[in-house]
């Protein structure tokens, strides 16, 4: 069980406000957007955390701060036992190698004008004692081979590859240092249906032959639930609830998860009359003027005077203490409870008879 | 002429029926071929979804359809486009304007770029009555709270001068629709309408059109790559790859048992709880480049089960049949194995 080893990542209060100002000689601040507020997680070794959540909730911007591209407001981010939330220059420069990104959308995040040689051979020119200069070439190529793309492709340019396989170069080079973190931020929604499933197992495969742990991104549920040894939901910069995926998907405890899990679409017509869906009213408050209390509570069927005055903290509910339902896992709601309707998918689509696991990888 | 006159007489037909379509765009880099050979219909009250990834020529036929496609580079080079018995492909530019928007409407994915900045969302859900209707300003501005409140924008009245980026994207597509619905068309093509949007909003929007459609008994296309939505809100699905159909069923046909090895790979690809910790299936490849389209099937190179014919001869697009030869109503595959692939398990 990954989640009971020693931590490799530690995530303690996270938080960041984006400061919102007025003028522009005389910069008033009037204002700060709470982007992610007081978020809290471990990930183990070769472990898979799925952040899910809707537009605006701060996943990316957890993304962010993971890898250093934001500096946090507060809150401590320790890998491996060290604290490296504030690190600067040559001690960062060392942590940054081991945690590494890859991003959303291949199409903009590779340096139309660079060979695929050079773009998945820079991290090397900033971190050169990976790779000696003269056997660059060859580790680019390896890393060509890893990922699935032909290794003689190291002098073609980005627009000469599809979306897919444009992923798989974002993810050499996110490789490219060896890395024990990998943070994918949405790593599979720009692409079609029928390639998502090749970079997903591509992921699954590289973490098993690396050990490498990830932070996973997405929006995609069952994407998520598909990769991820844990799930958290993330509502309006915190966490509403985390778990393993049984417990997310099957005891959600926290309205808002409940709601999001029963407005998926799901790709069964026969479930379509069987579903029981909770429509939530109204749209994501702003995050700069977030509700008091429960940030939840302006759209929760649940909500109480409670709700708006106590903020409801990310533990198990002290009702499930002792007891080992799958309910019993952290959930920030004062009213935690599993929904009393549930509705079972049946059997679903029908599956290949003939899957041919080589070829699923095979660009040929 | 009122619409139930013009709707009762356009029953016998279906509402719209596109024919042998053909669309081909002229590039620098060769011709692409977008669409080769699409046929569909739609009946008044019907939802067709069409399914397909990006470069499937889902969209190219829906602006064909609509009469919106970028000449140059794009060209409809044969079929008929049939809207209630009459073809639009026929039709003179002033005769088509007149159908486009009144009768037959669109609704696209990103509403904040299908908006106009600088104009208050008022002004442009009222333009449509001036136009269309001739009503004064004042009146037009009535009609543009009306269909505001039509479509639950919550305050209609106070947010009627406000302008798009005012509200949020869940919103935005409601107006949208609202857009759409205004003149009471027959027949509304959705493109991706929710893909941009969070999946609570999500199933707010496609509930707000399934129950809209209903009550305006409008046909509906929506276009998608999404085969969750395609399961909820859909009476019958065109699956199509590489500017073709390859397959159209009924909704829960299709899911149970898929006659296309392209569809079922679809469908496999969509990750499960019970396999969960195994391998996804993937279809292998990429999809085709539409200058270089692969001859005989053009899934033939992807395709688990192709064989020789399948690289020498293009499958049509044959109906489906139980084992004793019934028809199975609205099924067809463009498969040559399609009855192997019927039942596979």
């Amino acid at each position: 069980m990954p989640a009971e080893a020693e931590p490799i990542l530690e995530v303690r209060d996270l938080a960041k406000l984006y400061p919102l100002t007025r003028g522009v000689v005389l910069k008033k601040q009037i204002g700060a957007v709470r982007a992610v507020d007081t978020v809290s997680f471990d990930l183990a070794r070769g472990e898979t955390l799925g952040i899910v959540g809707e537009s605006g909730c701060g996943k990316s911007t957890v993304a962010k701060l993971l890898v250093h591209l934001e500096r946090p407001t507060a809150g401590t981010i320790r890998f491996k036992g060290e604290d490296i939330t504030r690190l600067s220059g040559r001690a960062l420069k060392a942590v940054r190698r081991n945690i590494q990104m890859v991003f959303q959308d291949p199409y903009t995040s590779l340096n139309p004008r660079m060979t695929v040689g050079d773009i998945i051979g820079e991290p090397f020119e900033i971190h050169p004692e990976v790779a000696p200069k003269g056997d660059r070439r060859r580790r680019v190529q390896e890393l060509l081979d890893v990922v699935g793309l032909n290794p003689e492709y190291v002098n073609r340019y980005p627009h000469q590859f599809s979306g897919g396989q444009r992923q798989r170069i974002g993810i050499a080079r996110g490789l490219a240092l060896r890395p024990e973190i990998i943070v994918a931020d949405e790593p599979v929604s720009a692409l079609d249906v029928s390639v998502q499933a090749q970079v997903v197992n591509l992921l699954e495969r590289l973490q098993a032959e690396f050990d490498l742990a990830y932070i996973f991104i997405a929006h995609d549920l069952s994407v998520v639930r598909h990769i991820s040894d844990r799930v958290a939901v993330m509502y309006l910069g915190r966490f509403a609830e985390i778990g393993t995926g049984t417990q997310i998907y099957e005891h959600p405890t926290h309205p808002y998860t409940q709601a999001l899990l029963s407005a998926v679409p799901v790709p069964d017509p026969a479930a379509r009359d069987r579903r029981d869906r909770i429509l939530l009213t109204g749209d994501v408050p702003s995050p700069a003027d977030p509700p008091s209390g429960c940030r939840f509570r302006t759209r929760c069927w649940k909500a109480q005077a409670k709700c708006a005055q106590e903020v409801p903290l990310l533990a198990v509910p002290p009702w499930f203490h002792g007891t080992d339902t799958p309910a019993a896992h952290p959930s920030a709601c004062h009213f935690a409870a599993e929904r009393t309707t549930e509705t079972a998918t049946e059997d679903g689509p029908p599956r290949h008879a003939d899957r041919d696991p080589e070829a699923e990888l095979g660009l040929s | 002429m009122t619409i139930t006159e013009e709707r009762t007489a356009g029953r016998t037909a279906p509402l719209l029926e596109v024919a042998d379509l053909r669309v081909e765009f002229r590039t620098r880099d060769g011709v692409a071929k977008a669409v080769n050979g699409v046929g569909y219909t739609v009946d008044a009250g019907e939802t067709l979804a069409v399914l397909g990834e990006s470069g499937s020529g889902k969209s190219v036929t829906a602006q064909a359809v609509m009469g919106i496609l970028d000449s140059p580079p794009g060209y409809v080079t044969g079929g008929r486009i049939l809207f209630q018995g009459r073809d639009l492909l026929t039709m003179s530019a002033e005769q088509r304007r007149r159908v486009r928007g009144a009768k037959m409407a669109m609704i696209f994915q990103d509403a904040l770029s299908s908006l106009n900045p600088v104009l208050s969302v008022g002004a442009q859900l009222g333009e449509m009555f001036q136009v269309h209707r001739g009503m004064s300003r004042k009146q037009a501005r009535t009609k543009a709270v009306e269909l505001m409140e039509r479509v639950r924008i919550p305050a209609a009245k106070e947010r009627v001068g406000d302008y798009p980026h005012q509200f949020s994207g869940g919103m935005r597509q409601r107006i949208m629709i609202a857009m759409a619905l205004a003149l009471e068309p027959e027949l509304i093509i959705a493109d991706e309408p929710t893909t941009a949007l969070d999946v609570t909003v999500q199933a707010q929007v496609m509930d707000l059109l399934a129950e809209l459609r209903r009550e305006y008994d409008m046909g509906l296309i929506l276009i998608t790559h999404d085969l969750g939505v395609v399961a909820d809100v859909a009476d019958k699905i065109a699956v199509m790859y590489a500017g073709r159909i390859v397959e159209t069923a009924p909704v829960h046909e299709l899911y149970k048992r898929p006659a296309h090895p392209y569809t079922r790979g679809l469908l496999d690809s969509i990750p499960r709880v019970d396999l969960k910790g195994q391998e996804l299936y993937a279809i292998r490849g990429l999809p085709p480049n539409l200058t270089a389209i692969p001859s005989g099937c053009a899934f033939h190179p992807r395709c688990p089960r192709a064989r020789d014919v399948c690289r020498t001869d293009d499958p049509p697009l044959h109906p489906v049949t139980e084992d004793d030869g019934t028809r199975i109503p609205g099924r067809a595959s463009a498969c040559h194995f399609w009855r192997d692939e019927l039942h596979a398990r």
